[in-house]
């Protein structure tokens, strides 16, 4: 049989063939259901760009809103050959390697200072790269043997963690932003790189935000060195810390 | 209530060993602090006298006149003592006595002292119409919830959190038409180290609304109109947590809310509050829910957040007998105690759902009065919103089979944003069909008694047992220092508000919570 090939120059969604641009979308409307409302979040995923709109669900959620689930299927495509992603990149080391490497082209642990900022009072992603546990079964950063690691915790002022990192001599300082709404995370990670440059310790030491909504693009444009987004292992985090430490040493 | 489940085989010597044990433990944390008061403590007396607003630089007029008693030196009497002597001095009513004070016209510490009979009258009438008052206001949502009748369990408890309370009032009205039978009000991660209780409405929050008593207000308005339409009963609940504990039970408690969040711990290990501060405040919260019929909800969920859900689960079988303990001290019927636990454990373990059953059956079966909150998966949500719908089916399912009585709905887009709209009502739509569909599952369950379950649940009564046994020998305060709870160490000094504790002196006087013990003690005879 013949099976149409992927074309990198020009990928779309695959629902279940090659290219049929199938995506599903769901969204609420503030009106109340009826035909009316179906034929309102059809014109809208039309004008979307999309096609073939179908509306294969709609409910009430109260008087004044209705929820919709919607396929349609897109025309538009991406030339993945252009396609350029900034992200991490490190070797990817396991707990044992990272030791190894540190000792070997390091010498000494590396100092490592934690916290969640600002108003920010949640520390479950922190927690689980540095606690000993760790996440997952990839074991947090404090057993590693070769880092020192000073977890300040959650609602951190810039300046308190700022201190910390003078009264340890931290090498890397790592921050992590859980609550985002309306963007607040930006305003407290921005405050923390202004906070460091004015000490005088930003180029001392390694920065990194981690966080389900912060991504390396992000970080990287606040003035960060590297930014974790969702899924990241405690191992990815020690890598790249690993390597990026040695290479600022040479 | 018909709770329709099944039977858990526990060894009933270690039960009783376990409650003789967390009794033991808190009865020695009582002792400090039956001899302490705070100055939150205090502000709850000053707000619970009606005194209400804020001075011309926005500091709440409570803080204005615990300040003002502090600095005179006067406060180990209680700050009862100097609003009664202040109101006779000035012939003024407390708030009109508050707003001079505020005025800094003058202070409450330079003013004569009065005929200590006309004082002592003065407390008594004062005291006498806050209690009143509060009465009152217990006994208008008792009638309402038996008129529009109590949901069956468990309840559907959602979450508004747009960190605008008009906005709130949107999402919470569209959740209870769909539902909901609890809502909510997330409150500004940033207000649990404020020292003060912040004034009005809140249209512009941070990771949601401030708790105000104006906000409270809004809220309960809307929700009064909104059961009346769907001939319901819908609970209201805020965050009794943090340096302000105490004040804001007593706003709920003026403002008519059921619930509030309000743990013996979670302060001193989760933000850091000093652990004298804690206990003195929530001993003094947990007075005045008790009276106002206030369900509190404990917060053991966050242990195993922090750390592992099977190794550590009996720290949340300790803590739960901890709460428990804490809150018969302060006279609180079990039916109020919204005694917490979760569903945490990393869906990828082998037979994940079966140590789920069995630590949900500790729970009740351990707790059979209490009204146990229930809290959905949140650390192993990942952003995948599918695999997330199917672990709250699964957490629902559990629920159902376990007869647990608040169930926190699990938001598929947990760890991505502040519920949509339509998050909330695929919560409530997935917890009505397994509802629904299992409704008598419990009924019909046996579990083999020598059968994983069961044995899994003893295992965790005994590690709580031993580690009761460990705590009691060192003290609740050394064992917090260790670390045992949630993996967090916190030292008996340190802390936020510990310059907040305060000795009381020989004429200490606390005229409210005598009033609120005496009647509770005379209730529970």
């Amino acid at each position: 049989m013949n099976v149409k090939k992927v074309d990198l120059s020009r990928i779309k969604p695959y629902g279940d063939q090659m290219d049929d641009g199938a995506v599903q979308l769901s969204f609420t409307l503030p009106v109340s259901n009826g035909p009316r409302a179906r034929e309102a979040a059809r014109q809208l995923v039309n004008s979307m760009g999309f096609s073939e709109v179908q509306i294969v669900f709609s409910e009430d959620l109260s008087d004044d809103f209705t929820f919709f689930i919607v396929y349609g299927k897109t025309e538009k495509f991406v030339d993945y050959n252009s396609i350029k992603a900034i992200g991490v990149e490190s070797p990817k080391m396991n707990m044992e390697q990272v030791d190894e490497y540190i000792s070997t082209n390091i010498g000494h642990p590396i100092i490592v200072v934690g916290a969640t900022i600002g108003t920010d009072a949640h520390t479950v992603g922190l927690d689980s790269i540095l606690n000993m546990k760790g996440f997952h079964g990839d074991s947090g950063l404090e057993r590693y043997r070769m880092f020192e690691v000073y977890n300040l915790g959650s609602q951190i002022a810039p300046t308190e963690l700022a201190k910390k990192v003078r009264e340890v001599n931290a090498n890397v300082v790592l921050v992590s932003q859980v609550v985002t709404q309306r963007n607040i995370h930006i305003k407290h990670l921005t405050e923390l790189v202004d906070v460091l440059e004015a000490e005088g310790l930003r180029d001392r030491v390694l920065l990194i935000a981690g966080g389900p909504r912060i991504t390396h693009e992000l970080a990287v444009e606040l003035g960060y060195d590297a930014g974790f987004g969702a899924g990241t292992m405690p191992s990815d985090v020690a890598s790249y810390i690993a390597s990026e430490v040695a290479k600022k040493l040479l | 209530m018909n709770k329709r489940i099944p039977h858990l085989d526990l060894d009933e010597n270690l039960v009783r060993e376990a409650r003789k044990l967390a009794k033991d433990v808190t009865d020695d944390v009582q002792r400090f602090i039956d001899v302490k008061s705070t100055t939150s403590v205090e502000r709850t007396v000053v707000r619970l006298y009606g005194i209400d607003g804020i001075d011309a630089e926005d500091v709440p007029l409570p803080n204005v006149i615990v300040d003002d008693v502090k600095n005179g030196g006067g406060l180990d009497r209680g700050v009862a003592y100097w609003i009664a002597n202040g109101c006779i001095a000035k012939s003024m009513m407390p708030q009109e006595l508050a707003e001079a004070v505020g005025r800094r016209e003058f202070s409450l510490m330079d003013l004569p002292p009065q005929n200590e009979g006309l004082v002592a009258e003065k407390i008594d009438e004062m005291t006498k119409s806050a209690i009143e008052h509060i009465t009152e206001i217990r006994e208008t949502r008792d009638r309402m919830l038996e008129e529009l009748g109590d949901p069956p369990q468990p309840y559907l408890y959602v979450i508004v959190a747009t960190g605008n309370i008009y906005e709130d009032v949107v999402q919470a009205r569209a959740a209870v038409k769909e539902g909901a039978d609890i809502v909510a009000v997330i409150r500004s991660t940033a207000q649990s180290l404020l020292d003060y209780v912040p004034y009005g409405a809140t249209t512009e929050g941070y990771g949601g609304t401030y708790a105000t008593q104006e906000n409270f207000k809004i809220m309960r308005a809307a929700l009064d109109e909104v059961q009346q339409e769907v001939g319901r009963y819908v609970r209201l609940t805020n965050y009794a947590s943090g340096l302000c504990m105490p004040e804001i039970t007593a706003m709920g408690a003026l403002e008519g809310l059921d619930f509030l969040l309000n743990d013996s711990m979670y302060g001193i290990l989760f933000r850091n509050i000093n652990m004298i501060r804690t206990f003195v405040d929530q001993y003094t919260s947990r007075l005045i829910s008790a009276y106002s019929h206030i369900t509190i909800n404990t917060g053991e969920d966050n242990y195993i957040k922090t750390s592992d859900p099977i190794d550590r689960a009996h720290t949340v079988t300790t803590s739960q007998l901890i709460n428990e303990q804490f809150a018969l001290k302060s006279y609180m019927k079990p039916e109020y105690m919204g005694i917490g636990h979760a569903f945490e454990i990393d869906p990828d373990v082998t037979n994940g759902l079966l140590y789920e059953i069995a630590h949900a059956m500790l729970t009740r079966e351990l707790f059979p009065q209490a009204t146990p909150k229930y809290m959905p998966p949140t650390r192993h949500m990942t952003g995948n919103i599918f695999k997330g719908y199917a672990m709250n089916s699964l957490y629902n399912l559990v629920s159902i089979m376990t007869g647990q009585s608040i169930q926190l709905l699990g938001m598929l887009t947990e760890a991505i944003h502040t519920p949509f709209l339509q998050d909330r009502y695929l919560a409530i739509s997935n917890a009505k069909y397994v509802f629904n569909n299992a409704k008598d599952i419990g009924n019909e369950i046996v579990f083999k008694s020598d059968g994983f379950i069961q044995k899994r649940a003893n295992e965790v009564l005994e590690n709580a047992v031993k580690l009761l046994e460990h705590v009691k020998a060192v003290g609740l305060i050394s064992a917090i220092e260790e670390g045992t709870f949630g993996d967090i160490s916190r030292k008996r000094d340190e802390g936020k508000g510990g310059d907040g504790v305060f000795t009381k002196g020989e004429d200490y006087y606390n005229p409210i919570l005598e009033a609120i013990i005496e009647e509770l003690r005379g209730e529970s005879v």
